[in-house]
């Protein structure tokens, strides 16, 4: 080490002369770091899209795309519906309290999470790491379930389960129930997901 | 300027080309300080074939990358054709890929191999201590690449195994939303993320990777090999040049004993590439045979194993499993307030410490520790140097039930293996959730039992039996 004294003018300059190089690194690193976020394109790609449920039969349901996401639109039968208030002690958040910003709209935060009792759109992508969850409406004990299963949805990733309105068990590794898209009915038969009337 | 060396009176061209060059660049001095006079313990054993082995699979995972990326093409669209191309209409097309694809899967094995090697004879204590860590980022930058390069063929598994990982992040409070689409690129796993995973698995990790395995090495050539005995040969007795008498040249010695260790893993590996290339699923998943479809989650979706044990402690970390957590944490810092050694103020802090630990355990979801846990079971490699508080550094002379305490760590390690590639089962997630605190147990309780018991005599030379 040398023992000459420090010539702190010296100092200074170095100092600056660092602060002012790392300020421009971080400015040029701004572009680069940039390039990561969503294109333009795959932005505008998130437009609302119209569903047909004309031919949806109680029981049955289907899978539309909306922002690269598959929503399904479930139409329950009337027993379904009725069995949804049963469960409500085995759910995580069975009143849907849980980031009702995020997940869901007003119009849906009831019982069956929904604007009609019947009609469940939902996000099928699980909360948990997204996932797909697949579809398990026959009742009754199966691989994988509980005995007591009431029917709905069991992911394949990490077994978390959802009942028919997309609410999640408890004790599953998902946090929350699946999301609800806004959504609003043009007409009786279609809808409009991606968009809801206060937007 | 150096002071230009003359070659010898009456040397020959080769010579004097090689004494032309040595004035210019250290040729000769990088072969001595590297090979012909790295001195490495000559008692080392079947365990040490694996460092060169993991050097050979990256030369062949570099090989056969370069030529794939000739005929594989990033685009959504067309990258699952495109690699199916490569294995019916491309010349010899499938024998690279499957060289490929069978040498991720043989870096893990020789890797885990390896690292099992520095694990049972403390080749990670003073002074390897950034040998170790640099082969902890090593290992981390393989797991990137493997993950990266997983996505690539564009099947099913690819897709929904990105989509899981990616999401992981998003688990991380405030940012981790944002941070998934950056990482994305899109808001579900699409053409960009394929493009930028391809980008980052040919050029970025590898760059990152061939400069930490320099680093691995010359740190290692500058403290020097351990060995079976955990003795340090530059401690022992020297001959007439200075160098350890229990050392011999890595050249040619080394060169060519590890020779028999290429031939007999070449071995495997070819077999591995002609007769089970998919190796029952495990090489390449069945699943990844049909192309990506956002729509459609397979019914049951796992990663490659040599990603299982650690996918295994995500899925354990439930609601349950963070209570348990708190439990224990509750209970080291109560523990350590009545039985600690420290003085009355880092008692305290030490119960503060525990109260925040729990509070956040009951903050964020059980999600987010899931993801904490996984990481965590990787990043926690890193301490062994300083959790290890053995006197002797090998195996051979610690207390019989240290092995015991080491075979236990290896086989759950193994069983933590086998869960991740099953469908989640209740009696699967309870052994997993065992497994996990077994898992962590062993590393953060080592300062503890690696002290306990009585330790054998380490001798003041290696043992070696000339054959």
């Amino acid at each position: 080490m040398s023992n000459q004294p420090v010539d702190q003018s010296r100092r200074t300059w170095v100092t600056m002369a660092c602060a002012a190089g790392g300020v421009g690194g971080v400015a040029t690193a701004i572009p680069f770091v940039s390039t990561f976020q969503p294109s333009e394109r795959a932005r505008a790609a998130g437009a609302a899209v119209e569903a047909d449920i004309s031919a949806l039969k109680p029981g049955e349901m289907m899978t539309v795309e909306w922002r690269g996401k598959p929503v399904w639109i479930i139409k329950r039968t009337p027993e379904q519906v009725a069995g949804l208030a049963k469960i409500d002690g085995e759910l995580a958040d069975p009143k849907s309290e849980r980031k009702p910003s995020e997940l869901t709209p007003e119009y849906a935060r009831n019982e069956h999470r929904s604007i009609k009792p019947d009609v469940m759109v939902a996000v099928g992508i699980c909360t948990h790491l997204g996932c797909s969850p697949s579809s398990k409406f026959q009742s009754g004990p199966q691989a994988s379930l509980p005995d007591n299963w009431p029917g709905g949805f069991l992911c394949p990733c990490h077994g978390s389960t959802f009942d028919l309105a997309g609410r999640v068990f408890k004790n599953k590794p998902a946090p929350d129930n699946l999301e609800v898209p806004p959504h609003m009915y043009l007409s009786d038969t279609k809808l409009l997901i991606g968009e809801d009337k206060k937007a | 300027m150096a002071e230009m060396k003359q070659a010898p009176a009456g040397a020959s061209a080769g010579e004097k080309l090689l004494n032309w060059v040595d004035n210019r660049f250290p040729a000769s001095k990088l072969y001595k300080e590297h090979l012909s006079e790295y001195y490495a313990p000559k008692n080392f054993n079947f365990w040490y074939f694996f460092g060169s082995l993991a050097l050979l699979v990256l030369v062949i995972q570099i090989v056969t990358g370069i030529f794939l990326v000739m005929n594989y093409k990033p685009d959504a669209a067309v990258a699952f054709a495109s690699v199916e191309y490569i294995m019916r209409d491309v010349p010899w097309g499938w024998l690279i890929r499957y060289m490929h694809s069978t040498g991720a899967s043989a870096f893990f094995i020789v890797v885990y191999l390896h690292m099992y090697r520095g694990l049972i004879y403390g080749s990670y204590r003073t002074p390897r201590e950034l040998v170790w860590i640099f082969g902890c980022l090593i290992f981390l930058c393989l797991m990137a690449e493997a993950f990266m390069g997983y996505l690539l063929p564009w099947g099913q598994m690819s897709y929904w195994g990105a989509q899981v990982i990616i999401n992981l992040f998003s688990a991380i409070p405030f940012v981790g939303p944002d941070l998934a689409i950056l990482i994305r690129g899109d808001y579900v796993v699409g053409d960009a993320t394929l493009n930028r995973f391809f980008s980052l698995h040919v050029i970025a990790v590898p760059l990152v990777l061939l400069g930490l395995v320099v680093a691995h090495i010359i740190a290692l050539h500058e403290v020097g090999s351990n060995n079976p005995d955990g003795v340090e040969i530059k401690q022992g007795p020297k001959d007439a040049n200075g160098h350890p008498l229990d050392g011999v040249p890595f050249h040619p010695y080394y060169s060519v004993h590890d020779i028999v260790g290429v031939v007999g893993f070449l071995i495997c590996f070819t077999a591995v590439i002609f007769f089970m290339p998919e190796f029952g699923g495990y090489f390449l998943e069945y699943n990844n045979f049909i192309p990506a479809d956002p729509f459609k989650t397979p019914p049951h979706i796992a990663p490659v194993w040599y990603f299982t044990p650690f996918y295994s402690m995500l899925r354990a970390t439930t609601d349950q499993m963070v209570q348990v957590l708190c439990v224990i944490v509750g209970l080291a810092a109560v523990l350590n307030l009545i039985k600690g050694k420290g003085t009355g103020q880092t008692k305290m802090a030490g119960l503060v410490g525990a109260a925040v630990l729990i509070a956040l355990l009951k903050v964020f979801e059980a999600k987010f520790w899931g993801v904490a846990v996984m990481g965590g079971a990787v990043v926690i490699l890193a301490g062994l140097p300083w959790f290890d508080k053995s006197p002797v550094k090998s195996i051979r002379y610690r207390p019989d039930w240290h092995k015991i305490v080491y075979a236990v760590f290896v086989v759950n390690f193994v069983i933590l293996g086998y869960l991740g590639v099953q469908p989640p089962s209740e009696i699967g997630g309870i052994v997993s959730q065992v497994g996990t605190l077994l898992y962590f147990g062993f590393f953060v309780l080592m300062p503890w039992w690696s002290q306990i018991g009585t330790f054998k005599q380490v001798p003041d030379r290696v043992t070696f039996k000339p054959h």
